[in-house]
């Protein structure tokens, strides 16, 4: 009988590294983000890794809505009226408000790298403090990270002021598929955003309740980089709204 | 039997100790801490699991209302009283849904990915414990709030599993359609909540959690299955999240992305323009990924455990694993072939069905595999090893009426018959179901520390093994013969005469197969406190979770780290002291 029994060897005592002789990725804390705890580095690429992850499902819900937005534009329906075939796609006239909510949007992805270089920064000195002997003198520092979370704010109540302004100029979520995706993509941007806010606001009050240094730089980190995110994301769906509607 | 763990653990250095300490938690005393608001990945695996116990049991009592009404009609039944035609399709629409969210997705990835896959890998627990626990406790909601339709005015919905609209985008379509239709849509939305945070959380734990000398290539093909699975369902469940939003929407607030202008009961309903199409589009593109991300655990497992029972390596691990790529790859090129009734171009209709036959190649590659692996091996039949051979043999039957329903010309007369019930039972439900089994038997004894009977164990087999291929095959000639799915009667169809006997067949069929899981169930619960004491190792196994206590203990290898020596099926190893080489075991073997 044939046998597809292996014809492998035992060889003598020693670490074999797998097929591509690579470890996988491990604890080293000898990188370049060496706060003072172990395994920073780690922490923070798992963060990191994790948030990528993450961010491809968030993309992948937009991605859904637009491939719904093109496929419902050229879509006709049926007049009953004029036995015919018409479009219900309504051109939405976008209120200007949408620019300068973009800029705020912009500006608040800025104070976000700003606040992060700032936490970076700040642990470096403490661990120099740290040492005997030495001080450092005082300075005045601006709450980056607070303004952040103010320009979210704003954004956010700005798009609100921009759904009124479109009910007011008659374009309700209903009134045709145009302005139903208009209050759809930004009313899901804005969910996600809130997120941010609310992620944020985790990243101050890890400060004031005095977490480790790196936690609060790894939660601070991949903040920012969602921030960033939702700062491309908002820039993606304006694009859509504008020039594919 | 040798119950003892593999050698070769090391303490463990300083960096590994970083690597592995950091996520780590202490062990919880409290009831609510330990064993409800877990962050412990083995606990929230034992969580998921029974969540799909109960669910299942659910679904089956669900299908066997149904069976009931198919062949005595007039009979009231229990808790439902006179089944009308309404009825008999909310019964349908539950039992799908049930089953395909909370049964054969949760168990085999939430279930035992979640406890398996850290220590398979050698880590501590899953690299996001509290998003780990919230993704439980979010799926558990959403099961909640899906049997709440039940008990709503107008009871469950009746669109199907597959929520086509216009009916599930209005209200008043149906008895069902309204308060149950919406919990319903709620529930699917929150149940892709909770798999998309589970989903992150496997992919990073599997990209950056592996202990030392564990490449990718060294992984269990478990590993890989759940890691190929989560992308899957990264991918997947996004989208039917969206479409679950945009049918909200039409429900609720009055848009017309899916609803076009249409007549409810004589009454023009205020919609216009949707495309009832754009919801198959973006349903199908997850719901056909949805069947892998089913049943690749169980070809994971299944791997696995011919190659533990027939005491061999796995026959081309490597092709095992690029066989799973491609049928994840390919599951996203195929969902047309769920709407060649739709209409479509025959252009596109003939690219989906080409990329459909393609994935024959993938699983036919795995097929022959496995019967590589089995060939000429000093086989064990245990009961893990006989669920794993009846899931190759239900994964060939299902399977080869694949193609039959891949060829547009062949699909539109056999869509909405018996037949394709027949094929989605076998492939996607049995098949799936039997991986589940075949798990359970095997990582019972690392669990809970005893061996299940295995008496009860052959007995149970045996009954499910004949009786689900006597519930699934005769639906393949009735479906042949016109018999149409979804028709809650047929016995006054005077075309179906001939099929009454045929369908009275089938229904004793599902009360036995039914009754025999009554078996597992007492032998379950019963060898968690009177069964055998296992050792550590009591199947002779070679990966690392046969390398610490059972049950493992709560930091999963005891403040120890393994360092990981070999690949994970090295068994008749020519010149070992064993005829299995643990994964930590210092004697290496050359790759092969």
């Amino acid at each position: 009988m044939a046998s597809f029994t292996t014809t492998t060897s035992v060889h003598g005592s020693r670490i074999s590294l797998g097929d591509n002789g690579t470890l996988p990725p491990g604890g080293d804390s000898g990188g370049r983000f060496d706060y003072g705890s172990p395994h920073f580095e780690m922490r923070l690429r798992r963060a990191r890794l994790g948030l990528g992850v993450g961010l491809t499902g968030i993309a992948m819900i937009f991605v859904s809505f637009t491939s719904a937005y093109i496929v419902r534009q050229g879509l006709p329906t049926f007049d009953p009226r004029t036995n015919t075939l018409v479009h219900d796609w309504l051109s939405v006239p976008l209120p200007g408000l949408l620019l300068i909510n973009t800029c705020v949007l912009l500006i608040s992805s800025v104070t976000m790298v700003l606040a992060r270089r700032q936490a970076a920064r700040e642990t470096a000195l403490a661990q120099v403090a740290s040492i005997p002997g030495v001080s450092l003198g005082h300075e005045i520092k601006i709450p980056w990270l607070a303004l952040t979370v103010v320009l979210g704010i704003a954004f956010l109540t700005g798009q609100w002021i921009v759904w009124r302004e479109l009910a007011a100029s008659g374009f309700y979520v209903s009134t045709s598929p145009s302005s139903s995706f208009v209050y759809l993509l930004t009313g899901m941007h804005g969910v996600h955003l809130l997120g941010g806010v609310f992620a944020l606001l985790v990243a101050g009050a890890a400060t004031v309740l005095r977490w480790p240094l790196d936690s609060r730089l790894v939660v601070l980190d991949v903040t920012g980089w969602y921030w960033h995110f939702m700062a491309v994301l908002w820039i993606y769906i304006l694009c859509l709204l504008e020039f594919a509607g | 039997m040798a119950g003892g763990a593999g050698g070769g653990e090391t303490i463990m250095s300083t960096r590994e100790f970083a690597a592995h300490e950091s996520h780590a938690h202490a062990a919880p005393q409290g009831f609510i801490r330990k064993w409800v608001f877990s962050l412990d990945h083995k606990v929230i695996g034992l969580q998921y699991y029974f969540l799909a116990l109960t669910a299942v049991f659910v679904g089956m009592f669900l299908s066997l209302l149904m069976r009931i009404h198919l062949i005595w009609p007039a009979v009231a039944l229990p808790l439902f009283g006179e089944i009308k035609p309404e009825t008999y399709l909310s019964l349908l629409t539950m039992h799908g849904t049930i089953m395909v969210f909370f049964v054969l997705t949760t168990a085999p990835q939430g279930g035992f990915g979640n406890y398996f896959l850290p220590i398979q890998i050698g880590a501590a627990d899953m690299a996001f414990p509290v998003l780990n626990m919230l993704s439980f406790w979010v799926t558990f909601l959403a099961y909640a709030v899906m049997l709440s339709a039940f008990f709503v005015t107008g009871g469950a919905p009746l669109h199907g599993w597959t929520g086509y609209p216009p009916l599930s985008a209005l209200p008043s379509a149906g008895p069902g359609e309204g308060a149950g239709a919406d919990l319903w849509v709620i529930s699917i939305a929150l149940f892709c909540i909770g798999a998309l945070m589970s989903a992150l959380n496997f992919i990073t734990t599997t990209l950056d959690m592996r202990v030392k000398g564990m490449s990718m290539m060294r992984m269990p093909l478990t590993c890989w299955a759940w890691f190929i699975t989560a992308i899957l369902g990264l991918l997947a469940f996004g989208v039917l999240f969206s479409a679950g939003i945009l049918l909200l929407l039409d429900r609720n607030v009055g848009t017309s992305f899916f609803v076009p202008l249409v007549t409810v009961n004589g009454i023009l309903a205020a919609h216009k323009g949707g495309s009832p199409l754009l919801w198959q589009h973006l349903f199908w593109f997850f719901g056909h990924p949805e069947v892998y991300i089913a049943i690749l655990p169980a070809m994971g497992l299944c791997s696995q455990l011919v190659s533990v029972f027939s005491r061999k390596p796995i026959f081309g691990y490597k092709a095992m694993v690029y066989a799973m790529l491609s049928i994840g790859l390919l599951g996203f090129m195929v969902w047309g072939h769920h709407m060649f009734m739709s209409g479509m171009s025959p252009y596109t209709a003939f690219a989906f069905s080409l990329m459909t036959m393609a994935i024959g190649v993938p699983s036919a590659i795995k097929t022959f595999n496995w019967l590589g692996t089995l060939w000429g091996g000093r086989i064990r039949f245990s009961s893990p090893m006989l669920f794993a051979i009846g899931f190759v043999s239900m994964f060939v039957s299902g399977g080869i009426s694949g193609p039959f329903l891949a060829q547009p010309v062949l699909d539109i007369p056999l869509h909405d018959t018996a037949f394709v019930t027949g094929h989605f039972h076998l492939i996607m439900g049995v098949a799936s179901i039997f991986g589940i089994f075949a798990a359970t038997y095997y990582w019972f004894p690392k669990m809970f520390g005893r061996m299940m009977s295995e008496s009860m164990a052959r007995w149970h087999f045996c009954l499910t093994f004949v009786g689900t291929y006597c519930i699934f095959m005769p639906m393949h000639y009735a479906g042949m013969a016109g018999q149409p799915r979804r028709y809650s009667q047929f016995t006054e169809l005077h075309y179906l005469a001939p099929l009454i006997r045929l369908n009275t067949f089938i229904t004793f069929a599902a009360f036995i197969t039914i009754a025999a899981q009554f078996i597992f169930l007492f032998n379950l619960f019963w060898s968690m406190k009177y069964g055998k004491k296992a050792s550590d190792n009591p199947w002779e196994a070679t990966t690392l979770e046969w390398t610490t206590a059972t049950p493992p203990p709560h930091d999963n290898f005891g403040g120890r780290t393994p360092v990981v020596y070999n690949g994970p099926y090295e068994y008749s190893v020519p010149g070992a002291p064993r005829d299995y080489v643990m994964q930590t075991d210092t004697t290496t073997v050359a790759a092969h």
